[in-house]
């Protein structure tokens, strides 16, 4: 099946079985691999990617979903150079440790941030909530995301 | 050493690429040609194979083979013991794939290899089986019976009873003031891991040589074990650990599909993979502490505990496989935990049941064992009316004491001892951090709709398993070191620890350390692993080894070239400085390296104490955990980021035990929590107030770093503190409470009658 949309900033177009889900498509075509696959079935968001500016599970959506969005994987929130201030504050408060929630997390994270920079920490931990860590215990989680607010606020 | 890069917070190396997304982890691996291994499990629990007919599946296009038991004849080979490999465990070991009996749901049955994942599940659907049911064995009770026998062979369902003794605990209770019986049970927990497992396997048919992807854990151990299966030489098999999505002791065990894939890879002669997805997960994985004991303990009436007696059973599950042994064995050998009982008699009946088989989780029988005798100590306290804190205080192993001899087990004697520590110490502090005093007055009160509980209890954490560990140094062309290690890494940090105690130890800036390698079997002449808290310990002191050996062989390479004494050569930061001045850039002994070695049979015992503060709602059983503190001795801190990020987290997966998590079957042998929506696990809102304070104290004597295993306390202590906890809140209602999860129903239930 036919479908086109835009990756990390880049145009995309795949052919891929009608079944094939939108994590499957990225690690397995175009092998972006920093996104993950916990379980399949929309509980640990492990595998969530920006759809349009919202935080979505991939494993949950079909490629043919994606048609014509804008998504964003951990790949396109990184660079070369430096971490963001976001990874930069999840290394300093040690908010992970195999790292397999980790892309997850970040994406989620950033698109909270980016849409309230001001949010506190029950609204993190809410948010959050969606985002299964079995290594950290959340508390350095919460914690990096709270410090890398100031990061997002607009001068 | 000059550097101080031991005990400093030192950000980790690996998290710049994990926060990247550019880990490496098995199921990212795709190499030209591969195709896919989905696996047919049995959804019966009990039953006898009367056939598997795979015609249908084999039509499908991109179904290249189906593997059944067939396959491998006579009969499939047997998954052994690695841990305590008693020869009466071996009637109950398991076959790699089922052959003539299916004993748990979930148990391979069948491979199919396919072009694709989707392909192979399209297969899954059209083999059919014809299983004859036989009874279930749903619980240990049922078990008991030996109506309906697992292995009719072996004529029993309980392949084995440990003992755990000291002193004479039948003829200390005889006399004795005071005496109560408790019968107290634990739920089924998992090591569940966010990355599902996997494994990959290629075929080098001109060579005869296997490469292993996925290894984790124990992957020399585990290459002896598969060499000895499929035929091959140890050497023939590379086993090549990549980025892993988390241990906690469940994963890199070897389980049927470690064999089942690297024999399908040679079967076909292409690379095959399999990834579990997480409905297998839930019911392939290991499973864990499912535990009931029956206990007796004495005391004075002043709380001195005289004797401590009982019988403990577990549930193990199918089969005895691998490490399944170490739960039960430590629930009777570390019952009495960081206290002075003289006399201890424990009886630990090992009962196979048609569940998912039993292998360690993360404080293996600790946290059972905490359960049970922090729980019976509060009821002890309340019978005799004894402040819970003195009781504990006075019962606990003094400094003085130690080295303190603990139970011995047997069969497979196991003799023991704790190796340093002031407990009180912990403890004192614990109380302090957690303002006890203050807050005691508030147990069971009743403030705006919840009661409030608190609950103090203390643990001691075994580490440093050997016997033994390598690790090995070598210049890279650029004048930069390498480190190669025979220690696993599974998510804990080790890359940048071995390189604080590599920098240290060669008196180094830490960047010197290009890479540290770890987990294959390519590294290191032998290796032994990530298990029982025993990276730092094991893996750390044999890098002090070899950072004595590389010295000395640096020094005498470069005393050549330089021709001067070895003792004149100094080590700089890319170069060797000899006498006058002269000096050679490390670039020039690129390939120079050398293995060392930490042989140790003895253990490392850190130590704690943890407090909760609760707050129970009536209304609707749920608990709110107001403040939970840890505080934990770990003989020589490395790390004090990595170590408090393994006290928070284990205590986090200890709570899910307390509260939340349990693998569930109903009396059929069917799993009923088979997804992440019935089997739950702590979530970022559930338990925002935990602190944790490290120490280091006292040293440990048994390694050249004095460092303990710490990867594991949190979670040993958390189940006894979170049920004393909840029953001091909810002490008006008399509470029976004996049992975990507490999950919000038997709360809700507590809170009902008075």
């Amino acid at each position: 099946m036919p479908t086109n949309f835009e990756v990390n900033g880049k145009p995309v177009s795949v052919n891929v079985e009608a079944r094939m889900t939108l994590a499957d498509c990225l690690r397995h075509h175009l092998r972006l691999t920093g996104t993950h696959v916990g379980c399949e079935h929309g509980v640990c968001g492990a595998c969530t990617v920006i759809v349009d500016g919202y935080a979505v599970r991939s494993c949950l959506m079909l490629t043919a979903q994606a048609e014509g969005t804008k998504v964003v994987t951990v790949e396109g929130l990184s660079n070369d150079e430096a971490l963001t201030p976001l990874q930069a504050s999840f290394r300093k408060h040690h908010a992970l440790q195999c790292g397999f929630c980790t892309p997850g997390m970040i994406t989620t994270a950033h698109a909270l941030l980016s849409e309230e920079p001001d949010c506190d920490a029950d609204r993190v931990r809410e948010v959050l909530s969606g985002n299964l860590c079995r290594c950290t215990g959340y508390i350095s989680i919460v914690e990096a995301v709270l410090d890398a607010r100031s990061a997002y606020k607009k001068p | 050493m000059k550097n101080a890069f031991i005990g400093s917070p030192i950000e980790r190396r690996e998290d710049l690429r994990f926060l990247r997304g550019r880990g490496e982890y098995l199921d990212d691996l795709l190499p030209d040609g591969l195709v896919y291994a989905v696996i047919l499990r049995s959804s019966v629990a009990h039953g006898r194979i009367v056939a598997i007919d795979t015609a249908a599946a084999l039509k499908i296009p991109g179904v290249h083979a189906v593997i059944t038991a067939k396959d491998m004849p006579p009969t499939p080979p047997i998954v052994p013991m690695r841990l305590q490999p008693l020869p009466e465990f071996k009637p109950f070991e398991q076959p790699v794939i089922a052959h003539d009996k299916v004993r748990y749901v979930g148990e391979p049955m069948a491979v199919v290899i396919a072009d694709s994942v989707a392909i192979g599940e399209d297969a899954l659907d059209v083999i059919e089986v014809q299983i004859e049911s036989l009874p279930a064995v749903a619980d240990w009770h049922v078990a008991h019976e030996d109506k309906s026998l697992l292995f009719e062979g072996a004529g029993t369902n309980r392949s084995l009873t440990f003992n755990a003794v000291r002193g004479d605990a039948d003829a200390a209770f005889k006399n004795a003031p005071y005496v109560r019986r408790e019968t107290l049970r634990t739920g089924r927990h998992y090591g569940l891991t966010m990355e599902p497992r996997g494994v990959m396997a290629e075929w080098d048919a001109a060579n005869g040589r296997l490469t292993v992807s996925g290894a984790a854990k124990v992957p020399f151990f585990n290459r002896r074990i598969l060499a000895k299966q499929i035929g091959l030489a140890e050497d023939s098999i590379e086993m090549i650990e990549n980025d892993v999505g988390g241990g906690f002791g469940a994963r890199g065990e070897f389980y049927p599909e470690d064999f089942l894939i690297p024999f399908a890879a040679r079967h076909l002669n292409r690379p095959v993979k399999w990834t579990e997805d997480r409905r297998e997960n839930l019911m392939a994985m290991n499973h864990a502490r499912q535990a009931e004991v029956d206990v007796e303990i004495a005391c004075e009436r002043d709380g001195t505990i005289i004797a401590l007696r009982g019988h403990a059973h577990v549930d193990m599950g199918a089969y005895m496989r691998t490490n399944g042994a170490v739960g039960a064995r430590n629930i009777a050998q570390f019952m009495a935990g960081p206290y002075r009982i003289p006399d201890v008699k424990l009886d630990v009946s090992l009962w196979m049941t048609n569940k998912t088989p039993v292998g360690t989780y993360r404080g293996p029988g600790r946290f059972e064992t905490d359960f049970f005798r922090e729980r019976l100590f509060d009821i002890v306290a309340e019978d005799l009316r004894l402040d819970r804190v003195e009781f504990r205080r006075k019962n606990l192993i003094a400094l003085a004491e130690m080295p303190y001899q603990i139970a011995t087990i047997s069969p497979y004697v196991h003799e023991d001892a704790y190796d340093s520590g002031d407990y009180r110490q912990t403890l004192d502090r614990c109380l302090k951090e957690a303002n006890w005093t203050e807050k005691a007055k508030l147990q069971g009160a009743l403030v705006d709709g919840r009661y409030h509980g608190l609950a103090v209890g203390c643990f001691i954490e075994g580490g440093a398993a050997g016997p033994k560990e390598m690790a090995r140094l070598e210049i890279n062309d650029d004048g930069s070191i390498s480190v190669y290690m025979g220690s696993s890494a599974v998510g804990q940090g080790v890359e940048t620890v071995f390189a604080q105690i590599a920098a240290d130890a060669l008196e180094i800036p830490m960047d010197r350390i290009k890479w540290v390698h770890h987990g294959s079997t390519a590294y290191v002449s032998d290796g032994y692993g990530a298990y029982h808290s025993r990276s730092i310990v094991m893996g750390g002191s044999a890098l002090l080894d070899a950072a004595n050996n590389f010295k000395a062989a640096l020094g005498e390479e470069a005393a050549k070239r330089l021709g001067c004494n070895a003792s004149d050569i100094a080590l700089g930061e890319d170069k060797v400085i000899g006498p006058g001045g002269k000096s050679l850039p490390l670039s020039d002994f690129a390939g120079l390296t050398r293995e060392g070695a930490f042989l140790n049979k003895k253990h490392t015992y850190s130590y704690g104490a943890q407090v909760a503060h609760v707050a129970v709602d009536p209304k609707t059983g749920h608990v709110a955990l107001i403040d939970y503190v840890v505080v934990q001795d770990a003989g020589r801190i490395i790390n004090p980021l990595t170590l408090k990020g393994q006290v928070i987290g284990s205590l986090v997966q200890g709570l899910g035990g307390a509260f939340l998590e349990d693998l569930v079957y109903d009396a059929e042998g069917q799993l009923l929590t088979g997804s992440l929506a019935d089997y739950l696990l702590p979530t970022a809102s559930d338990f925002p107030n935990l602190r944790a304070f490290v120490m280091d104290e006292h040293p440990s004597p048994i390694n050249p770093l004095g460092a303990k295993g710490a990867g594991e306390g949190g979670m040993v202590g958390a189940g006894g503190v979170i049920a004393n906890a909840v029953a001091s809140a909810l002490q008006s209602f008399k509470p029976d409470l004996r049992e975990l999860p507490l999950t919000p129903t038997r709360v809700w239930e507590m809170a009902q009658k008075r």
